[in-house]
C-alpha cells in the first residue's frame, strides 16, 4: 500500500475530527451510493443507454460524500458536469438522476439538461455547470445573497485543478475574499485536465492551495482519499465560512479511476502512476477503516446489498421511463412556461 | 413632468426600484462612490448603502455570476456591464448560463435579474468602445431585450425589466445620456414587448431603435417637407418584438424602412424584414429597405464615424429615392 506521501499527499492528517458511528455508515452508505451508480452509468454508456457524454467521479467519491453528510439543508451545492456523485450526496434519489441520463420523461430534468446539468432546488443542488470556472462566479452570488438576506447559508463550489487556469476562478476568489462571502471552494486535484496532466500546464505545484495566499487565504490541501479527513475538512470549512469569516478554499487530492469522459480509457496515463492510486482507493479503505474500528461486518454488507438494490431500481425504472414529451421543447424558456419570442 | 436627462432617468429608475422593493441590489464597476462612469448612477450609494449598491472589481464575470447567484437565490440584481463591447469577457455567463437555466433545469431556477450596459457609437470612442451588440443579445434564447429611446422610457421600461420574472438585458445608449425629454411626475411602469408609434404618416414606415429613433423622426420631418409621410416606430423592445404593432403600422403604409446602428449581418431589422415579408407581403408595395452601418468595425474620426453610422440625411436621401 502506497503511503500518503508516496501520492503527494500532505503528511500528517490535518484534519482528524471524531466522527460518531452514525455519521461513519451514513458516509460508507452515501460513498457506496456514488461508486455504484456511478458503475452503472458506465455500464450503461457502453450499452448506448446513456447517451451523449458521462463524467463519472470514481475514485473521488469521499470528497462528495464528506461535503454531503456536513452540508445543512439550506446550504448550496454548485456542481459540475461530474456532478452525479455531488447531486446524490444532497440526497437526491437515484431514478431521476439516472432517467436524466437516459433522456427519458421522468429525469431530474424531464431530460432537458442531461449528465453535465443535474439540478435539484428542493435539495440545493442548485446547478451543473459545464462551462470551466463560471459556476465559481454563481457560487459567490448565492453567498452574497445569505449575506446580504442575513441567514446563515453557505455555497459549496466544486471544481477540478484545470479549473484553477482559467480568468473566471481568479475573479471569483478576489471577489468572494474582498466580499467576505460565505461560500467554500473545493479543487477536486485528481491530477489530470482532460488528457492532459495539470502539472504540465500549471506555475505552480499545488494548482489551487498555490493560488490562496494571492486572495488573502490559507492554503489548505486534503487528502481526498480520505474519507474522515476529508469530513473533518468539509466540517472545519463550512464552520469557517458560516461564521462570517470569508470564502475557503481547499484542494482535495485525489484520482479519478476512469477516463475522462464517456468510454475513455485513459490509456495516456502511465501504469506506476494509476496503480499506486487505485490502491488507495477511498471506499476499499474506508471499509477497511470501519472493520478495524470493529464495525460489524455484516451491517457494511446489508447497506452494499441495500444500496445495489436502489441501484437496480433506479436502472429499472429509467429504462421502463416514458420518452419526454415533444411539448417540452418550447416550454419553460421563459417564467410563464412558455418560448413566445413575439406577439 | 419633469424635464431630465437620460442619464438622470436611469439613476431615477434605479432609485425608484431600490426603493420600491428591498431585494433589488445594484452592483458593477465604479457605480457607487464615482457615480458611474457616464455620471448615470449617482447618489445611489448614499442613498442605499454599499451593500445594495455594491462598487465590484474590474470582473465582469464576477459581477454577473454574483447578479445570476444572487437572482436563483431572491434576490433581483440589476448588474452593469460599463460598455457593452465588454459584454463579449462575460458573455459565457450571459448565453451560456444566465439564458439557459431556466430551460436546462425545466423550469426549476428563476432568474430575475437586469443587466445594464452603456451600447453605441457617436461618441468618436474607437471600434472597441462604440458598438451596437443588441443583436447578440436577440440571438440567444432566453433573454429578453430592450433598448430605450427617451428618459421617460429609461424609467418606464428599467422598472419593467426589474420586475420581470426573467434576464433582461437593458442596452442604454452612450449617445443618447446628454438628451433631455419631459418625464412624468411619480412612479413609471411600462410593459415590456411593446413597440410605439412615435409619429403617424400614410406613406411609408420607418422602424428605428435606441439613439436611431430621434433621427428618424428627425429625417421624417425633412421628408415631411417634401411631401412624404412616414410612420415612426420605435421598437424599444426585441425580445419579446411587438410584430402586431410594428405589422399593422408596414401594412398601413406599404412601404418598411428599418433604421439600424448595428453593422449589417443579422442586424434585427433583417428578423422584422423577414416576418413583415412572410406574413405580409400582400400589402407591400415594395421591397423593404434596410438602412445600416456598413459591416465594418465602427472607426473612431468624427468624419468617418459620422458617414459610417446612419445619419438623417442618409435616412432622408434612401428613403426618398424609394418612395420618388
Ligand atoms: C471553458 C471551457 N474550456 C474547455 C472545456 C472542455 N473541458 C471539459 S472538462 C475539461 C477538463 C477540466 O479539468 P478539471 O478542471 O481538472 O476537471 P476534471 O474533469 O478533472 O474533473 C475541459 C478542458 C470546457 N468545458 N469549458
Ligand atoms: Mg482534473
Amino acid at each position: 500500500m502506497p503511503t500518503p506521501t508516496d501520492l503527494g499527499l500532505p503528511e500528517t492528517p490535518a484534519f482528524r475530527h471524531e466522527v460518531d458511528a452514525e455519521t461513519e455508515l451514513e458516509l460508507y452508505r452515501s460513498m457506496e451510493r456514488l461508486r455504484r451508480f456511478e458503475k452503472r452509468a458506465y455500464d450503461l454508456f457502453l450499452q448506448s443507454l446513456v447517451k451523449g457524454t458521462s463524467h463519472l467521479s470514481l475514485g473521488q467519491e469521499a470528497i462528495a460524500a464528506a461535503f454531503g453528510a456536513s452540508m445543512r439543508p439550506g446550504d448550496w451545492t454548485f456542481a459540475t458536469y461530474r456532478g452525479h456523485a455531488h447531486t446524490l450526496a444532497r440526497g437526491v434519489e437515484m431514478a431521476p438522476i439516472m432517467a436524466e441520463l437516459l433522456g427519458r420523461g421522468t429525469g431530474l430534468m424531464a431530460g432537458k439538461g442531461g449528465s453535465m446539468h443535474l439540478t435539484s432546488v428542493e435539495h440545493g443542488v442548485m446547478g451543473s455547470y459545464a462551462i470551466i470556472g463560471a459556476h465559481l462566479t454563481i457560487a459567490n452570488g448565492a453567498a452574497w445573497s445569505a449575506k446580504l438576506r442575513g441567514t446563515d447559508q453557505v455555497a459549496v463550489c466544486f471544481f477540478g485543478d484545470g479549473t484553477t487556469n482559467i480568468g473566471a476562478f481568479h475573479e471569483a476568489l478576489n471577489l468572494a475574499a474582498t466580499w467576505k462571502l460565505p461560500v467554500v471552494f473545493v479543487c477536486e486535484n485528481n491530477q489530470w485536465m482532460e488528457y492532459t496532466p495539470i502539472g504540465s500546464v500549471t506555475a505552480v505545484p499545488r494548482p489551487a492551495a498555490d493560488r490562496a495566499s494571492a486572495y488573502g487565504l490559507e492554503p489548505v490541501v486534503v487528502d481526498g482519499n480520505d474519507a474522515t479527513e476529508m469530513y473533518g475538512a468539509a466540517q472545519d470549512a463550512l464552520r469557517h465560512a458560516r461564521s462570517g469569516r470569508g470564502p475557503v478554499l481547499m484542494e482535495a487530492l485525489t484520482y479519478r479511476h476512469g477516463g475522462h469522459s464517456r468510454a475513455d480509457p485513459a490509456k495516456y496515463r502511465p501504469a506506476e502512476e494509476v496503480e499506486p492510486w487505485l490502491l488507495r482507493d477511498p471506499l476499499v479503505t474506508y471499509r477497511a477503516h470501519l472493520v478495524r474500528k470493529g464495525v460489524d461486518e455484516g451491517v457494511l454488507k446489508a447497506i452494499d446489498e441495500e444500496v445495489l438494490r436502489e441501484v437496480d431500481d433506479a436502472t429499472e425504472s429509467a429504462k421502463n421511463a416514458p420518452q419526454p414529451d415533444l411539448t417540452l421543447i418550447e416550454r419553460d424558456v421563459w417564467a410563464d412556461g412558455s418560448s413566445a419570442w413575439r406577439n | 413632468m419633469t424635464l431630465m436627462t437620460y442619464r438622470d432617468a436611469v439613476a431615477r429608475g434605479i432609485a425608484q426600484e431600490l426603493e420600491r422593493d428591498d431585494s433589488v441590489v445594484f452592483l458593477g464597476e465604479d457605480i457607487g462612490a464615482a457615480g458611474g462612469v457616464f455620471k448615470a448612477t449617482g447618489g445611489l450609494l448614499g442613498k442605499f448603502g454599499p451593500l445594495r449598491v455594491a462598487d465590484t472589481p474590474i470582473s465582469e464575470q464576477a459581477i454577473l455570476g454574483a447578479a445570476m447567484g444572487a437572482a436563483m437565490t431572491g434576490l433581483r440584481p440589476i448588474a452593469e456591464i460599463m460598455f457593452s463591447d465588454f459584454l463579449a469577457v462575460c458573455w459565457d455567463l450571459i448565453a451560456n448560463e444566465i439564458a439557459k437555466t431556466r430551460y436546462m433545469t425545466n423550469g426549476q431556477i428563476s432568474l430575475p435579474l437586469v443587466i445594464r450596459t452603456g451600447n453605441g457609437g457617436g461618441l468618436r470612442f474607437g471600434a472597441q468602445h462604440s458598438q451596437s451588440l443588441e443583436n447578440w443579445a436577440m440571438a440567444v434564447p432566453g433573454l429578453k431585450v430592450v433598448a430605450p429611446s427617451t428618459p421617460e422610457d429609461v424609467i418606464g421600461l428599467l422598472a419593467a425589466a426589474v420586475r420581470d420574472p426573467d434576464p433582461v438585458m437593458f442596452f442604454e445608449h452612450k449617445g443618447l445620456y446628454s438628451m433631455k425629454g419631459e418625464v412624468p411626475d411619480g412612479e413609471i411602469v411600462d410593459t415590456l414587448g411593446t413597440a410605439k408609434v412615435r409619429r403617424r404618416g400614410t406613406d411609408c414606415t420607418i422602424l428605428a431603435l435606441a439613439a436611431m429613433v430621434p433621427r428618424a423622426l428627425k429625417a421624417a420631418d425633412v421628408l415631411a417637407a417634401a411631401g412624404i409621410n412616414a410612420t415612426v416606430v420605435d421598437v424599444r423592445s426585441l425580445v419579446p418584438l411587438d410584430t402586431a404593432t410594428i405589422l399593422d403600422a408596414v401594412a398601413r403604409t406599404g412601404q418598411l424602412f428599418t433604421v439600424e446602428e448595428n453593422p449589417r449581418l443579422c442586424g434585427w431589422g433583417a428578423e422584422i424584414v423577414s416576418v413583415v415579408v412572410e406574413e405580409i407581403w400582400d400589402d407591400l408595395d415594395g421591397a423593404p429597405i434596410r438602412i445600416t452601418t456598413p459591416h465594418v468595425p465602427l472607426p473612431s474620426s468624427d468624419t468617418l464615424e459620422d458617414a459610417t453610422i446612419p445619419s438623417v440625411t442618409r435616412i432622408v436621401d434612401t428613403v426618398r429615392k424609394v418612395m420618388e
